[in-house]
């Protein structure tokens, strides 16, 4: 936690004395306001005049103002070191989640990432902003509160002390009890949560197995059990209230029951000490108790923000496994070579690709095809660096791809995922997206839309290619957005075309018509596809046939479907007898 | 991502109404709701009670200031204090103890209503209705509500009582006091309240950039890849400051004005104290009133203050849980499924036959616009029929319409010559095996996906299924075998999971079988052994298969060819081919070369 709040900057730790002085003022004030009370009370017995009454309750007053506009103003600092805090810890936060590859995503998992980068840092801004005002102010307060009240009289301050010990007593067996259990109303939501959402998706499934009934067994445990906890929960929770306004209540009523007693005991003179004593000690008791419970808060809401803040650090302490390289230019243009290429993940014990190596020159087209999990996709991404390979090195344009500029490298790939990914802004913006070599046109913009087989749908949208596209692409459909994608890479006129099996989302006509436009537009280019359709890959140059990630076969479509089993069987699979002869 | 909950500026369309539902819904719980209510009422008479006493004593502390104190009398006052501070605590607990239940059984309630009107809304409704809307409708809006119920009912009451109990004590003790009591707070919150409404549109502003802040990061994690490799970090990084510096701004506006609530309360709790004491000692001065009415009146000030602040929040708690109880009675008021007590038809399925016959069959999701357009097909007992054509040309509808997931708009579908309209949706759904695209599997032993719904399964029989699909080996892989739990942790990968839902299909057993681009998933050659496997299942079973793969389904004895919600063609793979139609056209564009 703590070095999350390295994150504030000089301004805000300045910000932060300012107000801790700002608070001393501020219970200053407020606890001068029961001496204004109790010179009141002893001019009212003593008969002053309604004129000295008068004064001495402006002067209250102006402590109350006073109090009023210093909390203003701790007010106004706090909220902006939370707010501030928030958007730094956020603005790094996302800054090193763009910057993780592949890995470090998936071992988070997006989910997880996007809940940390907000709701996390809420959690601690909340800390933040509630800690400034009150956890700061709770011990000074006390100190000042007891420092006043402290010698004055003991068997008030005993009475006092008793019920701040009651008091944090019930408190924190209460506390005890009840937080693991909030722990688990989570989970237990969660859970419903999950087993509503799974009935959701699977609705269909559900009713073609009439299993409605079994559902509704399953959510009702499920209820039942967070019902329950729910409940035991604020029975608990319902005692704190009721107990708190006791104890306060009592302990007023203690003081004066103690104080007439003393009274009673003692000469005339100081009777009168014992009596306006009496009457601010209440209210002074009560500020003491109060500070304690302030305090007492910090246990439910620090247990959070802790959990938070660890779960914030993990992602700004990983260290990203992808390091920048220098190289800016490559040796040769348009080739992608594999040397006796190993890869597994990280914490797995079987390799994914097993010593692959080939090479593909300048305007060739190399098509990867196998089973799933075969480990084609797995392999060209290794190219882009989402991964860095275990063993062996690939080499872009005769460079390792671990000595480019991520950015040099990027930029002569034109990279196509099997799932299309768009984002909220125009059509044009979309296709352009990012940063290219030379300055996307507007004329590229077009042509690449064409090529790609999307200005048939683009055009009749409303504003052509300035058209929005909604968060997600979720107005345009699965085929349109894979259409887009293509679109974006031809864009950029890159020198290495990565298509990541991106055409299988489209129908065959579509397919088979981009494919060749591509191929017409782009002849310079080299091209790398991985397809588990046949069709698609029939007259690529070299075709690459992958078995759990070892080469089993290499070629073109004739040798492969003469010299490579698993590749004829693929074929077969998907070719009638004739077409295999 | 969790939808935030509007703070306090989420309206209902109609409040009265919401709450009445509300009310209505409420009924059986009211008895219990009106005892705490009165002990609620009763704890807060109790808290009026005490000042009154305290300014006994302390007029008997001052009478005997300069002779003895009457302690005797001091003493009884404490002890009936005490008593009503006791009684006073447990009659309180005791109404959270009964609120706490009562919202318990009701929120309970409400969410299992939730999760059974869930499956009995026509699937119609989904699609119109994203996930997240419902999941948060159980949870989110249930919370509201049950919140609302829990806190505020007793607060309204305790508070009302407190604020009209320290006004009628305030008059009763000293009209004088009194006036000056309330005004001084009305004052302050005359201010505080113009103050609130002003700072509304910051908080309105607030919710709108957090929404763009979590829309922006969701996008680019998700699409992490495309923005590294099109060297979008710049971009979107710029895109992300701009977002999080506005939301700096209005987080920081609005945080501050709510922020103000609690000095200003401070502040006029002050002041009416400052007021009372300055006027209640200018009247002991003049012997109009005992010292301690004026103490009295300082604790009266605050009990009177304290009310107001909670008022205010009651009602914008109310507000909300009314727009969150309006979005839960109006799911809950969603046309169900059509009735079938009247159905008394029923198919044994160890007694069908096998026919199915589609007879002038028209449909359309929405009535302006027809999906299936006068379909007629007939499937003999036994035949295998396929279902081709392009995205969109309504293969899945026309298995949605033969489950009686949708009706049929006109037309009618016979199974065994009984028009289904007069069968009931459970005996459909027990005839049919069906195997869909999407891989649905729940959190759940391998055992219980595989027996879905059905009971004294052997796990032998579940395993000699999981072998012919070809999962067994896999599942075997796993540290606890069948027991292992799926989970969001990506136990299987895609083409597994559709392997065990083919399994979890061929576990029961009926006389139909629908294959909806059941492999669509797996590789080819991990096709063709599950299709052997399914050859087998569809032995005997009259079989509606949907492939986009053509290969899958050459030996069909029928093909459907759909396209735009009519059949253009059909006949066998051969026939089909050899018309060089539409289907040949589409069966031979997996073949052409680019380059020609």
């Amino acid at each position: 936690m703590l070095k999350l709040f390295k994150n504030l900057g000089k301004k805000e730790l300045l910000f932060v004395i300012i107000s801790i002085g700002f608070i001393c003022v501020q219970v200053f004030l407020d606890l001068k306001i029961p001496d204004y009370m109790q010179k009141i009370t002893t001019l009212v017995e003593t008969s002053g005049t309604t004129k000295e009454i008068i004064v001495q309750g402006l002067y209250m007053l102006g402590c109350a103002l006073g109090s009023l506009l210093t909390s203003v103003i701790v007010s106004f600092l706090a909220t902006y070191i939370a707010s501030k805090f928030g958007e730094a810890t956020r603005k790094i936060v996302y800054r090193k989640v763009l910057g993780f590859s592949m890995e470090e995503i998936k071992d988070f998992s997006v989910s997880s990432l996007i809940t940390r980068t907000t709701n996390d840092v809420g959690q601690i801004q909340m800390l933040i902003s509630f800690g400034l005002q009150a956890l700061i102010k709770a011990p000074i307060m006390a100190v000042f509160a007891i420092s006043k009240i402290a010698g004055k009289n003991m068997q008030f301050s005993m009475l006092t002390f008793i019920a701040v010990i009651l008091l944090l007593i019930l408190i924190t067996v209460i506390i005890l009890t009840v937080i693991p259990r909030f722990k688990i109303v989570q989970k237990l939501t969660d859970n419903l949560n999950r087993i509503t959402r799974e009935n959701l998706t699977g609705i269909r499934v559900v009713r073609a197995f009439n299993a409605e009934e079994y559902q509704k067994n399953k959510f009702n445990e499920a209820n039942s059990k967070l019902t329950n906890t729910q409940l035991f929960n604020q029975r608990v929770m319902g005692i704190m209230n009721p107990f708190m306004s006791l104890m306060m209540s009592s302990l007023t009523l203690g003081i004066y029951f103690v104080g007439s007693m003393l009274i009673n005991q003692s000469d005339m003179a100081s009777k009168l000490t014992i009596f306006s004593d009496m009457v601010v000690f209440s209210s002074y008791a009560i500020q003491v108790i109060m500070s304690f419970m302030m305090l007492v808060m910090i246990f439910l809401i620090y247990p959070r923000a802790s959990v938070s803040a660890n779960r914030i650090r993990e992602v700004l302490e990983t260290t990203n496994k992808i390091q920048d390289g220098t190289h800016v230019k490559g040796k040769e243009i348009g080739t992608v070579e594999f040397k006796n290429v190993s890869f597994k993940y990280p914490d797995a014990d079987e390799y994914m690709i097993k010593n692959v190596s080939f090479k593909a020159k300048k305007g060739e087209t190399v098509a990867f095809i196998g089973g799933t999990g075969s480990g084609k996709s797995t392999l060209i991404n290794l190219i882009p660096r989402f991964y860095d390979v275990t063993e062996g090195e690939i080499l872009v344009d005769g460079v390792n791809v671990k000595d480019y500029h991520l950015n040099s490298l990027h930029e002569k790939l034109g990279y196509v995922p099997q799932k299309a990914v768009m984002f909220a802004g125009s059509v044009a913006e979309n296709v352009s997206y990012g940063e290219a070599k030379e300055k996307i046109s507007k004329k590229d913009i077009e042509k690449a839309i064409e090529v790609s087989q999307a200005k048939e749908f683009v055009s009749k949208m409303d504003n052509g290619i300035d058209s929005f596209i909604a968060r997600g692409g979720t107005n345009v459909s699965g085929g349109q957005k894979q259409r887009l994608g293509v679109a974006r890479a031809i864009s950029r006129h890159p020198e290495i075309y990565i298509f990541d099996d991106t055409f299988s989302a489209l129908d065959y006509e579509t397919d088979l018509k981009l494919r060749r436009e591509l191929k017409k537009y782009t002849k310079d280019a080299t091209t790398l596809i991985v397809a588990s359709r046949v069709g698609t890959i029939i007259e690529a140059d070299k075709i690459i046939v992958l078995e759990n990630g070892e080469v089993v076969g290499m070629g073109t479509h004739e040798e492969l479907l003469k010299n490579c089993d698993v590749y004829y069987e693929i074929a077969r699979s998907q070719l009638s007898e004739e077409e295999l002869a | 991502m969790n939808r935030r909950r509007g703070r306090n500026f989420e309206k209902p369309k109609d409040f009265k109404k919401a709450m009445i539902n509300l009310f209505t819904y409420l009924k059986p719980y009211m008895l219990f709701l009106i005892i705490a209510t009165i002990l609620a009422g009763v704890g807060s008479v109790f808290s009026i009670i005490g000042p009154d006493k305290i300014k006994e004593i302390t007029n008997l502390i001052i009478s005997g200031l300069t002779t003895k104190i009457n302690l005797s009398e001091i003493k009884r006052i404490a002890i009936f204090l005490i008593t009503i501070y006791l009684i006073g605590a447990i009659l309180v607990y005791i109404e959270h103890f009964i609120m706490a239940t009562v919202t318990n059984r009701f929120s309970k309630k409400l969410r299992s209503e939730i999760s059974e009107k869930i499956n009995k809304l026509p699937l119609k409704y989904f699609d119109k209705t994203p996930y997240g809307d419902i999941l948060s409708r159980v949870t989110n809006d249930v919370d509201t509500m049950s919140q609302t119920v829990n806190q505020s009912i007793g607060t309204f009451v305790s508070s009302l009582t407190l604020l009209v109990g320290s006004i009628f004590m305030m008059f009763y003790t000293n009209y004088i006091l009194a006036i000056t009591a309330i005004l001084s707070s009305l004052f302050g919150f005359l201010f505080m309240s113009i103050v609130l409404s002003k700072s509304q549109k910051y908080f309105m502003e607030f919710q709108e950039e957090l929404g763009n802040l979590n829309g922006q990061i969701e996008e680019t994690y998700t699409g992490h890849n495309i923005v590294k490799v099109y060297n979008g970090f710049q971009k979107e990084t710029k895109a992300f400051d701009d977002i999080n510096n506005r939301m700096f701004q209005s987080a920081m506006k609005s945080h501050f004005f709510s922020g103000l609530m609690q000095p200003f309360m401070a502040f006029i709790g002050n002041f009416g104290y400052v007021a009372v004491c300055v006027v209640g000692s200018s009247l002991v001065i003049n012997g109009t009133i005992s010292f301690g009415v004026v103490i009295a009146f300082t604790i009266y000030a605050r009990l009177f203050t304290q009310p107001l602040s909670q008022l205010a929040q009651v009602a914008t708690s109310f507000q909300s849980a009314g727009a969150a109880s309006e979005r839960v009675f109006e799911f809950l008021k969603e046309e169900e499924m059509p009735s079938e007590d009247e159905i008394h038809n029923y198919l044994d399925k160890k007694e069908v036959v096998g026919n199915i016959e589609f007879k002038h069959v028209n449909f359309g999701y929405n009535d302006d616009r027809l999906i299936i357009k006068d379909f007629n097909a007939k499937a003999k007992a036994g035949s295998k029929i396929a279902i081709v054509g392009p995205t969109g040309a309504g293969k899945t509808t026309l298995v949605n319409l033969l489950m009686k997931f949708y009706d049929v708009t006109s037309g009618e579908i016979l199974i065994d010559g009984i028009d289904i309209k007069n069968l009931t949706r459970e005996n459909i759904h027990d005839l049919f095996i069906m195997v869909l695209q999407d891989t649905w599997v729940f959190e759940g032993s391998i055992y219980e996906n595989i027996a879905y719904n059905k009971e004294n399964v052997s796990l032998d029989k579940v395993r000699e299924v999981a072998k012919t699909v070809g999962i067994d080996h896999v599942v075997k892989s796993l540290n606890k075998n069948y027991d292992t739990i799926l989970s969001d942790n990506e136990t299987l990968s895609a083409g597994e999971k559709q392997l065990l839902t083919i399994a979890r299909g061929m576990i029961k057993n009926a006389p139909f079988l629908i294959l909806d681009e059941a492999t669509s998933s797996v590789d080819t050659r991990t096709e063709e052994l599950v299709s052997k496997a399914m050859d087998k299942l569809t032995e005997g079973r009259t079989s509606f298969i949907i492939a986009h793969r053509l290969s899958t389904i050459k030996n069909a004895d029928l093909i459907l060819v759909l396209n735009e919600g009519n059949i253009i063609e059909q006949g066998t793979h051969e026939e089909l081919l050899a018309k060089k139609g539409f289907y040949a056209k589409l069966y031979n564009s997996q073949f052409e070369s680019v380059t020609k």
